[in-house]
């Protein structure tokens, strides 16, 4: 089969995808984008170089450690996915393209790149990475291919100063959602994280809750597991906490227009939760007088969630009962991951069952709705020499 | 149900005609630790009366919240304490051919480890004399020191003749996952007894209920418990611990069951993945976990029509893995049909409401 007829295989299906690691070629990229203020205090200190990237040489990320797991491959990530031309995979936009968006007729991607800054323990650090990050998304992705539209990187367990980030940058419109990690300090509706909801509202942009992270807990109840295998298989765990954080904290019935994306983190545990907590809820809702609804309605009212990893049912038939036991046909939107190791391809992930208008709701119009990308161009025809 | 005659008379009136029952988790809660005094040695008798110790404190059941206790046994001063209330309400009525006794005493609270010893050895006299001795239906589960793996298969190897007791209670929220090879001296000594290894609902080792911290509601933790199961049959399956000790059987106590198809998806699904990682594995996870592993129905926290249930029941993959539980006194449930699996007669009900306890459990079929 030829490149040529691939494509126009995969040209018939419009696709949008909402999960891809955009990196940082080197740590000198950002700089920049530093403010001077930032880029020069540290001058004259022998033991704090003036450059970010020598701090982080020194130093460290200040982040929690601990909870080491050797990965499957380097950064976790394809091993034809490192570019030709140097840097670490998806850190260059041309081999990004070529590998992505036009390999598959890309209408439209949202970037999450995963820089590690909302876990940074030193948050004056991470607010101003976060700034320059999302300076670095804008100048270097953003304004160089039409397609793409990105999270806004936020320094999340510093609520305030993510909240001023998000103000900065909402009238922008082709940064389309807030990104959040599953793994946080204290479980996201708890008070502190507030700010950031209010930002959220103020501005109508759905937050993104992806996959990672870490706040200093074992990731399971039970302490740390031994394996990579078990931290991967352990993370849907931390998202059911924060679905529950966000219906018993009161987040989503405070904040009435508040959407919630869950990014990688599966869905077919969604239906038991809700089974689950619906049967708990009738018991112990003394105890939540703001939850004054079944928790089942309010989770298919407020969230959303993408495919990859796509869960494999036992038999392909499983799959329309997985869908049918959600109850969220409009709510599934696809993504590829790219350019991680678990890459879902877009015309072989979903199971060859399922209907047309499932198919393309997932695909493509369940996230055009979602983040308002009607108005994006298909194909690659909307390039355009930047 | 307001009242333990009504209880008694819709349960007469609606199990099916000649259906053996086996409930799979009834509690015996330590009212004091005086309870305890009788089987205590000299030492710690004397910390119990000079020292204000009372035992651990065990935050898995707010006394009276709605999940705790069964709303007719409100009045009863909040314990379900002496085996004549358990005859009473749950093996006469429910004509219940045996009964899987536990102790949630939150043991693992305790960081002494000599504490933790002593606590775990009057436990299991006390359980053994004013449980198991007086009521024949019942067999027991042995109570072991939750943070020293080596004390914990000590307290087995010390119990493990004893007739009456048929398994190993454990927390389901450790200082460890079990599967970990910390806790293979406790492993080794459950499957060289031939018993059944417990995973029980709660658990006080230290480490917050979910991931990502400390929730703000009973509720929440209430409804995470079900990934603290999931992350040790994970662990016992990655470990390796199915393959060293292939006679090993686990049960899931209080669990509920629902979540148990997305687990097998998404454990096959990384195993395929990621299996060169955990090399020892020769089967898909949920090869080894449908061998290995079986699930309380309470909470019962899949769809309550029958079609409902009957779709997770066949994702499940078998009918073999549902064990029937009342949890008395704890209720999940508001009336006793909740507790029951939403299906008439037939050999999935039978399986469910007392063969499959019955084949894990060893247990003779009642004449």
């Amino acid at each position: 089969m030829t490149e040529t007829t691939r494509r126009a295989g995969r040209a018939r299906e419009p696709l949008i995808d909402c999960d891809v690691h955009n990196a940082l070629p080197d740590d000198d990229a950002l700089r920049p984008y530093l403010p001077a203020v930032w880029r020069d205090r540290r001058d004259g200190l022998s033991y704090l170089p003036k450059e970010f990237r020598q701090v982080r040489e020194n130093l460290g990320d200040r982040s929690y450690i601990g909870a080491e797991y050797p990965r499957p491959t380097p950064r976790a990530s394809r091993v034809d996915s490192w570019p030709p031309g140097g840097g670490p995979p998806a850190s260059d936009l041309a081999f990004t393209q070529e590998q992505l968006l036009d390999a598959w007729d890309v209408e439209a991607a949202i970037l999450n790149p995963l820089l590690g800054i909302g876990e940074m323990l030193n948050l004056e650090l991470a607010a101003v990475l976060a700034r320059a990050s999302n300076d670095w998304l804008a100048a270097e992705w953003l304004d160089r291919d039409p397609r793409l539209r990105a999270s806004i990187i936020v320094a999340y367990e510093d609520a305030p100063a993510a909240a001023a980030e998000i103000d900065r940058l909402a009238g922008d419109p082709r940064f389309v959602q807030v990104l959040m990690l599953s793994r946080t300090i204290e479980p996201i509706g708890r008070r502190r994280y507030w700010p950031i909801y209010e930002a959220c509202e103020r501005h109508g942009l759905p937050i993104g809750v992806h996959n990672g992270g870490w706040g200093g807990h074992p990731i399971t109840p039970s302490g740390f597991p031994s394996f990579y295998l078990e931290d991967a298989a352990a993370m849907a765990g931390a998202f059911q906490a924060q679905v529950g954080s966000l219906l018993c904290d009161g987040v989503l019935t405070r904040f009435p227009s508040l959407r919630f994306v869950l990014i990688e983190g599966g869905f077919a545990w969604l239906p038991p939760l809700m089974w689950r907590f619906d049967r708990a809820w009738r018991k112990l809702r003394a105890e939540v007088p703001e939850l004054d609804r079944p928790p089942s309605e309010l989770i298919r009212e407020r969230f959303w969630v993408s495919t990859q990893p796509i869960e494999e049912t036992e038999r392909p038939e499983q799959f329309l009962e997985l869908l049918d036991q959600l109850a969220m046909p409009s709510r599934i939107m696809f993504s590829t991951d790219y350019p991680h190791w678990d890459f879902d391809a877009p015309d072989r992930a979903l199971p060859a069952l399922l209907p047309d208008a499932l198919r393309r709701g997932i695909l493509h119009d369940n996230a055009a709705a979602l983040y308002d990308l009607a108005a994006v161009p298909s194909g690659s025809a909307a390039l355009t020499d930047g | 149900m307001s009242t333990q005659a009504d209880t008694a008379a819709w349960l007469e009136s609606s199990l099916p005609v000649g259906l053996a029952v086996i409930d799979a988790d009834v509690h015996a809660a330590v009212p004091s630790i005086d309870t305890l005094l009788p089987w205590l040695d000299a030492h710690w008798q004397e910390v119990a009366a000079t020292t204000q110790f009372r035992g651990p404190t065990d935050t898995a059941y707010p006394p009276s919240a709605a999940t705790s206790l069964r709303p007719d046994l409100a009045g009863d001063g909040g314990v379900a304490s002496t085996v004549a209330d358990l005859r009473a309400r749950v093996l006469d009525p429910w004509r219940v051919e045996a009964g899987i006794l536990h102790c949630a005493y939150g043991i693992e609270a305790v960081k002494n480890p000599d504490a933790a010893i002593a606590l775990a050895r009057s436990v299991n006299a006390w359980l053994a004399s004013e449980w198991l001795e007086p009521e024949p239906r019942l067999r027991g589960s042995i109570v072991v020191p939750g943070l020293v793996p080596q004390d914990a298969a000590d307290e087995v190897d010390r119990l493990g003749g004893h007739p009456g007791f048929v398994q190993v209670s454990v927390p389901v929220r450790s200082f460890a996952p079990y599967g970990h090879r910390i806790w293979w001296p406790l492993l080794e000594a459950v499957t060289r007894h031939g018993l059944v290894l417990a995973l029980q609902f709660g658990g006080a080792a230290g480490h917050p209920p979910t991931s990502v911290g400390w929730p703000t509601t009973y509720l929440e933790e209430y409804v995470d418990m079900a990934s603290a199961f999931q992350a040790q049959l994970i662990s016992l399956v990655a470990e390796g611990a199915f393959d060293r000790f292939p006679t090993l059987r686990v049960i899931c106590v209080e669990s509920g069951f629902a979540w148990m198809p997305s687990l097998i998806w998404r454990f096959d699904r990384l195993w395929r993945g990621l299996r060169r990682e955990i090399p020892w594995t020769r089967r898909q996870p949920s090869s080894y976990l449908r061998e290995h592993v079986r699930l309380t129905t309470q909470p019962f926290d899949a769809p309550s029509d029958p079609a409902g249930f009957g779709r997770v029941v066949d994702q499940l993959g078998s009918d073999e893995l549902l064990c029937f539980a009342s949890d008395y006194p704890h209720w999940q449930a508001d009336t006793p049909a909740d507790a029951l699996p939403p299906i008439g007669d037939g050999s999935t009900l039978r399986a469910i409401m007392a063969g499959n306890a019955r084949t894990l459990y060893r247990l003779e079929a009642a004449q």
